[in-house]
């Protein structure tokens, strides 16, 4: 009996052991760079969204972004939603009292961006059977750049430029990813070559080992020994950022790092724009059932008291 | 129903008219006063926990269902509406996805102390196998659960495993024609497991209450291994005493449960299911919710061929035994013994198997390439040892500790088969 | 005290576990007054029962209408095209709303009929506060109290059984008071909407609307 006894403990120490093995041995190529982190207004359990922040990431956006990228489950009115870029507490001087600004549909400044903006909408069929261009207004979700896949794809190389939407959080690390991915781009490493169209980026998920030049490379196509592969991938964006391309109106610095975490924050709100009501409901929820716990374990207390 | 005799005594007119006809309150009388054993532990109160899973999930998700479209081209669409658009609908959203994370660890945690404390030994086999069916049906309904929001690893992950059918022999393909109902997964897929994913948790309920009445007619377990002798001495009605030790339990379990769908209600999932499902690009890595892990890890050990056996096949068989040998578990544990307390031997490869368990989970998300498929062949080795070598063997050459001669000897010197000191201290 | 201790127990039971149980009996062994020992179990089933009811709001609120169906609670129609005599039929919260532009002679026949004549003297106007003489003036007020007699704005849903009235495309039968014809169950509606005839009970309702613009209507 000792025996099997010891023989248990023997095969779970030796199991740990390996295993602590493996998980450090799991390093392989095609890694990215460890992503930045940066110090979001929206991290932790009281974490909410900047406003002014917002503002200027949607104007980014706008400038930017949405030449090849779609937000295609906003609607303009989500802008003027409580928590969202433009929302409006109360109306500003000179709008009539029947207007309700904290109402989305009605903010003026949301009926200016979605009537101003850079797109208009495809509408129609009219009564001459033609489909027309209009005007956004509230209710109308963010026009994209292009008509479908395909002409987005004949645009731009063959690639096709993902919604923004979600993106923030359907990349592993998410606004740290996004952040690190639009201010890192830098010049690729001597030893590998970067084809026409194509841009390197130390913290986009690829192989470099691919991009390696032939004279690193031994008949196998592995690299040669001593050669480092670069850590990243290329992609098909150009660096989309500059300083000063975007020009902000309340003095915040015009950067490159400073345009990259607007936009994030940005996006990171058009992935979760109920963000703020879920952390502050999961406050008053925990407290309550905290409470309850206690209240429950007393009163289980008092019940099982007389049970033995 | 309840296997005690009935102490409701009907004390108005109407109450004695319902009685006659239809005795329901009697039945909820008696079930509230259960004779329940004493010493059971906050293990136990994982019964409760679930059955309150299974009511949020049903909850949720017929609310969920009033905002969802079940087609490829509004699927994912949908789901997002329902996040933004629908009053609390993130809420419902966040709280049905992180639920079917919570019923799986509560599951988890009820078969292995089913497992630890022998529940499954007679007369409590049809109780541990409607369990296992519980078991199955749960595995069917979040997977086809997983697939409705038509993201990436929806689409990715139904895939993968309808193409497991194409394994059997002879009939495989027909029958991954039929799942699919076309050539590939896609729209009358996501329409049937719709309709599936609706159905089975009803389904579930029907088994659960089976489940309940079968212990309910043998009566519980309990932390000792040993039978109820005297009702009076050895067990307390259900309610208040455990109704109330469940309800806190079950208020712990919620305080864990609303820090992920608050505070972190993306952390069991993947960033890849917030891509829309896209048939001409695989994702980069396909694993499934973490909950299926150690089963597709077993799935995967199977790299070689056995006999006429294609490895493909293998894996698909040894994937399916993995749960198929907990039905006959009852008669494979051939020891006197219930609870692993008295089985010094048997306890420490019952640690074992969790350890392999949680192993076979990791290595379930790793790729299947080099050193981890030793691994995951070797944890899966053991864990089929556990129950077809092992605990049969066991039940021959292990010598157990002595047993308390009843329940409330065991509460009342607790250490006693640990091997305390003589005349322990009484608890309370 | 006794009673009160047994309602609170059988209260207890029926929160735990639904009202069914709520009526079994109470336990014959605890026959004492409730005392201080027993507050905290009072206490944990109503915290309990606060939780639960708390719960129940989102539960039903998610039933009412979503941020994207109220966007579309407004609707901007552009009337410049809209000839007299002529009306059109705009889609408004799901429902078709009427809007003719009346001729001379349609609003006299409006005005000149006395209230007697009405089978229904209120005007169901919702920019109007309050019950208001079904008039042809109350009947053609928008949400800034002003009315232009030549547009006629009507939810376009007969008050009888929810059918579409005929007489708003050109050729339809528009019943015997040359407004609209619900050919369903026979209600024959005048030319300021009003209900003369038939098994309708109401006037058609007059959505709220204003006039953004001298040829744009805000409905809703």
């Amino acid at each position: 009996m000792r025996k099997i006894m010891i023989n248990a403990r023997l095969i779970a120490c030796s199991l740990f052991t390996a295993l602590a093995a493996v998980s450090a041995a799991d390093a392989a190529s095609g890694e990215a760079k460890a992503v930045k982190h940066n110090h979001w207004h929206f991290a932790g359990p009281f974490g909410t969204f900047d406003q002014n922040a917002l503002q200027r990431g949607f104007q980014v956006y706008e400038t930017v972004c949405s030449s090849c990228h779609g937000l295609e489950l906003i609607s303009f009115r989500n802008l003027g939603d409580k928590g969202g870029p433009f929302y409006l507490p109360s109306c500003p001087a000179g709008i009539p009292d029947s207007v309700d600004c904290a109402n989305p549909n009605e903010n003026p400044v949301v009926k200016a961006i979605a009537a101003n903006y850079k797109f208009q909408i495809t509408d129609g069929p009219d009564d001459g059977g033609e489909m027309f261009q209009r005007p956004a207004v509230p209710s109308d979700r963010v026009p994209g750049p292009y008509a479908n896949d395909q002409i987005a794809r004949l645009a731009n190389n063959n690639a096709l430029p993902p919604d923004l939407s979600l993106i923030t959080k359907a990349r592993h690390h998410g606004p740290d990813y996004v952040y690190s991915l639009l201010s890192g781009y830098e010049d690729a490493p001597s030893t590998v070559e970067i084809a026409v169209g194509q841009y390197y980026n130390p913290y986009f998920h690829g192989d470099m080992s691919q991009n390696l030049k032939p004279e690193y490379v031994d008949e196998q196509g592995h690299p040669e020994d001593g050669v480092e592969v670069p850590l990243g991938g290329v992609l098909a964006m150009a660096p989309p950022l500059a300083d000063g391309i975007v020009e902000y109106t309340d003095g915040s610095p015009q950067t490159v790092e400073q345009y990259a975490a607007d936009v994030t924050e940005f996006l990171m709100w058009a992935a979760e724009p109920k963000m703020e009501a879920r952390k502050s409901l999961g406050v008053v929820a925990l407290i309550y059932l905290v409470i309850l716990a206690g209240i429950l374990y007393w009163s289980y207390r008092k019940i099982w008291a007389d049970a033995h | 129903m309840s296997g005690h005799p009935s102490t409701y005594n009907p004390s108005t007119g109407f109450e004695k008219w319902i009685d006659k006809r239809l005795p329901i309150i009697r039945f909820g009388a008696d079930f509230m006063e259960f004779p329940t054993p004493k010493n059971l532990n906050y293990w136990w109160t994982f019964g409760g926990i679930l059955t309150v899973c299974l009511v949020v999930q049903i909850i949720t998700g017929v609310v969920l269902a009033m905002h969802y479209t079940p087609h490829t081209d509004f699927a994912f669409a949908s789901v997002e509406h329902i996040m933004r658009d629908v009053n609390y609908g993130w809420l419902m959203r966040y709280v049905h996805a992180n639920g079917a994370s919570m019923f799986f660890i509560a599951v988890y945690i009820h078969m292995f102390r089913g497992l630890y404390y022998g529940s499954y030994k007679a007369p409590r086999e049809m109780s541990w196998i409607l369990g296992v069916v519980i078991f199955l049906l749960m595995m069917a309904t979040a997977f086809m659960g997983y697939v409705l929001p038509w993201g990436q690893m929806s689409y990715w992950g139904a895939t993968v495993i309808t193409n497991l059918f194409s394994a059997i022999p002879l009939v495989g393909e027909s029958i991954r024609t039929l799942l699919w109902g076309g050539f590939s997964v896609d729209n009358p897929t996501l329409n049937r497991f719709f309709s599936l994913h609706y159905l089975l948790p009803f389904a579930i309920f029907g088994v659960v209450a089976l489940h309940i009445w079968a212990f309910h007619t043998s009566g519980n377990n309990n932390p000792s291994g040993v039978e109820v002798k005297d009702v009076k001495k050895d067990t307390l009605p259900f309610h208040p005493y455990f109704t109330v030790k469940d309800g806190f339990a079950i208020v712990l379990f919620f305080i864990v449960f609303a820090l992920f769908v608050f505070f972190n209600p993306n952390a069991l999932g993947h960033a890849d299911n917030y891509i829309e499902a896209n048939p001409l690009s695989t994702p980069a890595s396909i694993v499934p919710e973490w909950y299926f892990l150690p089963f597709y890890a077993i799935l995967r050990a199977i790299t070689f061929d056995i006999g006429p056996i294609s490895s493909k096949l293998g894996g698909v068989i040894a994937m399916f035994s993995s749960i198929l040998v907990l039905f006959v578990l009852p008669w494979l544990d051939t020891s006197k013994v219930r609870s692993m307390r008295f089985r010094p031997v048997a306890r420490l490869w019952f640690f074992l198997l969790v350890i392999t368990c949680l192993a076979l989970g990791w290595l379930g998300g790793k790729p299947a390439e080099g050193v981890y498929v030793m691994w995951a062949q070797i944890f899966t080795a053991y864990y089929f040892g556990f129950f077809l070598i092992i605990l049969p063997l066991l039940g021959i050459m292990e010598t157990p500790k002595p047993m308390p001669r009843s329940i409330a000897d065991a509460v009342l010197k607790p250490k006693s088969a640990d091997a305390a000191p003589a005349g322990a201290v009484p608890a309370e | 005290m006794q009673n009160t201790r047994a309602i609170l127990r059988r209260v207890q039971r029926g929160i735990l576990l639904g009202a069914t149980f709520a009526m079994t009996t109470s336990d014959p062994t605890h026959d004492s007054e409730p005392t201080r020992r027993d507050f905290i179990h009072i206490f944990g089933t109503a915290a309990t029962a606060v939780g639960a009811g708390a719960v129940v709001w989102p539960l039903v609120h998610q039933m009412n209408p979503d941020a994207s169906v109220l966007a579309l609670s407004t609707k901007e129609v552009d009337l410049s095209s809209v000839e007299v005599g002529q009306a059109i039929k705009v889609f408004w919260q799901g429902k078709p709303v009427f809007i003719r532009r009346r001729t001379a002679v349609e609003i006299e026949e409006a005005e000149a009929t006395p209230m007697s004549a009405l089978k229904d003297d209120n005007a169901r106007n919702a920019n109007l506060a309050g019950k208001v003489d079904a008039s042809d003036n109350a009947r053609t007020s928008s949400a800034d109290g002003e009315a232009k007699p030549e547009w006629l704005v009507l939810v376009g849903v007969c008050t009888h059984l929810g059918c579409i009235p005929l007489g708003t495309s050109a050729g339809e039968n528009k019943g015997d008071y040359g407004g609209w014809f619900c050919p369903c169950h026979g209600s024959h509606y005048d030319t300021a909407g009003r209900i003369r005839k038939g098994p309708a009970p109401e006037n058609l309702p007059v959505p709220p609307y204003e006039f953004v613009s001298d040829t744009v209507v805000r409905i809703g």
